[in-house]
């Protein structure tokens, strides 16, 4: 997983390479929740371009950060889901709660 | 015409969960030969992915056993049976409710058998507590026949 942190929109990117199951989920959360506290951003985006397999591991996994983010003041949003992705986000309901990001391109 | 395909394979791996990726990659290998869209390997991928994490974290815990997978292939249907010899499901209706988890400080979603269900066509759990927990999952491939029909329009044409 590849992060970016924008200093002057307060805006920490997260980017996920890996496939997301409960192993690589570990991994994932403890990079995520470090750099959070690091940055103290007020934005934080999971960027799923490519990501080529996610099973529910990742509905936990935006769940937590989702509330870790929130419990530092900060807002979590999700970007450029895939299809199996976003199918399976859906079926947990967490798109009622988690906004899609309007941007695509992350620079 | 069409064409009859039987066959079956048996995978047995250590519960650890590096193995998920290993487990789920060779069933998608396995279900290839029945020709799936990309859509339906990634649903058998995904619902391998959820019973066999089940096995590891659930059915195992911290303890370590054995996974067994046995896959199964009937003309156009995929049959998957993943079993493993841990602790066993006290109430398998409640364990089935979208959104239950006894793991929630795992961060867990409870969303494993929800997905099963419904990446799959059908889904069953047969589960003994204290000798272990076994999942039957099937689908019909259907790739194959939509080819068939649209060969057969074609040609009628």
């Amino acid at each position: 997983m590849e992060s970016k942190f924008y200093e002057e929109d307060k805006l920490l990117v997260f980017k996920i390479t890996d496939e997301i199951d409960d192993y690589s989920v570990q991994k994932i959360r403890r990079k995520a929740d470090y750099e959070i506290e690091r940055y103290m951003p007020k934005r934080v985006v999971f960027d799923f371009n490519s990501v080529t397999f996610m099973d529910s591991a990742g509905i936990g996994l935006i769940i937590g950060r989702y509330k870790f983010a929130n419990m530092l003041g900060a807002k979590l949003e999700v970007s450029n889901l895939t299809q199996s992705v976003k199918k399976i986000f859906e079926m947990s309901g967490i798109l009622k709660l988690i906004p899609i990001a309007q941007e695509e391109q992350w620079a | 015409m069409k064409e009859i395909f039987e066959n079956e394979m048996k995978l047995e791996f250590v519960s650890k969960s590096v193995n998920e990726a290993f487990a789920r990659i060779a069933v998608a290998a396995f279900a290839s030969q029945l020709d799936p869209t990309i859509e339906e390997l990634a649903d058998i991928k995904t619902a391998v992915s959820e019973a066999v994490t089940n096995c590891i974290i659930h059915g195992y815990e911290d303890k370590q056993g054995i996974v067994k997978i046995i896959g199964k292939i009937k003309e156009n249907e995929l049959i998957i049976e993943i079993s493993d010899q841990g602790k066993g499901i006290e109430n398998i209706n409640i364990a089935k409710e979208p959104l239950y988890t006894t793991k929630p400080n795992l961060e867990r979603s409870g969303m494993g058998f929800t997905i099963m269900e419904s990446f799959m066509d059908k889904m069953e759990i047969e589960s003994i507590v204290g000798l272990g927990t076994k999942i039957t999952m099937s689908k019909i491939i259907k790739a194959k026949e939509d080819e068939q029909e649209e060969f057969e329009s074609l040609t009628k044409r």
